[in-house]
């Protein structure tokens, strides 16, 4: 049979600032029945009167019991991210649905090497996918390539500073490079791929998030370096700007 | 009742026209599961394949020689998106299917770059389906689905296949891409029938 995904309350257990605009929330949701990284939740939120918003955000780690976390970031004039980033406090109740999503996902048990390569906010499931890839203990080897604005955008700063055998990270400053920084701010370029990801040869599995400009160049020079399109994934989210 | 949430105001907007769980965009968001395709127009070719195995073929130059036409419509992604007043250009289903001859009563549409999607066969005719090559009056692009896209405007926006490459008619369903991911079988806005099980 079919499980339907039922609306389930959430209570909101601790939340954590990422950056000036995304906070990471922690959110204790009785029965949640476990899910894959790179999954997602819908989030509802009802007002007084009964009117109601969903938005889809991506599960930032692996759960932990009925415990889960997203990482929301504002954006700006939004109807629900504002209030999931400003207004929500500890004891609070929302509405989840989910796990939603079974393509963009990673299961510990695969063996191919993982390029993830991430724009902004796009590190979220992706970040999942690192967190579970530490707690199943597994040596598949991880490469992260994060453009990012500047350093005071960068999610997960301390986390993913410990090093962590088997996982490289390349940041690639797109506005900003810190002081002493090697690669001038830019694009992520083809050579960054080439120097930061894996041979095409090697085969490994893509994963790439972030706003649709930025997926749509990466997934593109991906093909050009030689990755097979079927082992590239995609997931973006904004406008194309056109 | 829903729980509420506390301090939660919402932001509510005009009009009543859209489903539930939707809201209203002015830029038209991109979403696919891989790099998008690059199909040349003197390779593409949009096919139907019969229930029988018979096949009927249309070249690009075949596919704009047949009539046109420009359907405006709204559009509602299962990402919670929703676009009014689309317009497009594009020829009906009705005009593929006039010889077609079939008793199926399936279709799995199906894409250059791999993609599937599936719906019943009815749902793609009587006017209620498009195959369009343009978007807004101009040439449509490839992070939309160009060089042509299903428009199935009364589904989720995943059954409008985008680099739309054929469609297999079956006397039996057969689920596609998203459909085997957990998403929902049919798929109607209006009911919110957004996975499997709604």
């Amino acid at each position: 049979m079919r499980r339907r995904l039922a609306w389930q309350a959430a209570r909101l257990h601790e939340i954590r600032a990422e950056t000036a605009t995304a906070r990471t929330l922690v959110l204790d949701v009785p029965g949640w029945p476990g899910h894959l990284a790179g999954q997602h939740v819908d989030v509802r939120l009802t007002a007084d009167d009964g009117y109601t918003a969903q938005r889809s955000y991506s599960l930032a780690a692996p759960a932990d019991g009925d415990r889960i976390e997203v990482t929301v970031e504002t954006v700006p004039d939004g109807e629900v991210s504002p209030y999931l980033t400003e207004v929500i406090e500890p004891g609070d109740q929302v509405e989840i649905r989910g796990p939603v999503g079974g393509w963009f996902v990673w299961r510990p048990e695969s063996k191919a090497p993982v390029l993830l390569v991430g724009g902004g906010s796009g590190i979220v499931p992706l970040m999942a996918m690192i967190r579970v890839r530490r707690q199943a203990d597994s040596r598949v080897p991880f490469r992260l390539l994060y453009s990012l604005r500047d350093e005071d955008h960068r999610y997960y700063a301390a986390e993913l500073r410990r090093p962590e055998p088997g996982l490289d990270i390349t940041y690639l400053y797109s506005r900003t490079s810190p002081p002493g920084s090697a690669r001038p701010a830019g694009r992520l370029t083809v050579a960054d791929l080439a120097e930061g990801g894996w041979p095409a040869d090697f085969a490994p599995d893509c994963y790439v998030c972030g706003p649709t400009g930025f997926v749509e160049a990466a997934a593109d020079l991906l093909l050009t370096l030689g990755h097979a399109p079927e082992r590239i994934r995609t997931e973006r989210f904004g406008p194309t700007g056109d | 009742m829903s729980i509420v949430s506390r301090g939660f105001r919402g932001r509510r907007r005009e009009g009543g026209d859209l489903p539930p769980g939707q809201y209203l965009v002015e830029d038209f968001p991109v979403l696919s599961a891989g790099p998008t395709p690059r199909v040349p127009l003197d390779r593409w070719e949009f096919a139907i394949d019969t229930e029988a195995e018979q096949t009927h073929r249309w070249s690009w130059e075949e596919f704009m020689a047949l009539p046109m036409q420009t359907p405006t419509v709204d559009i509602h992604c299962v990402t919670k998106w929703s676009k009014l007043g689309t317009t497009w250009e594009g020829v009906s289903l009705d005009v593929f299917f006039e010889d077609v001859e079939t008793a199926a009563e399936y279709a799995l549409v199906y894409s250059y770059g791999g993609y599937t999607t599936n719906l019943p066969l009815e749902d793609l005719l009587d006017g209620k389906a498009w195959i369009v090559h343009s978007f807004d009056g101009e040439e449509l692009a490839p992070q939309h689905g160009g060089p042509a896209r299903l428009i199935v405007p009364h589904l989720y926006f995943w059954k409008s296949a985008k680099w739309v490459r054929g469609i297999r008619l079956l006397n039996e369903d057969w689920p596609g891409f998203w459909e085997t991911a957990g998403y929902h079988n049919y798929g109607d806005p209006w009911r919110e029938q957004r996975y499997e099980g709604d």
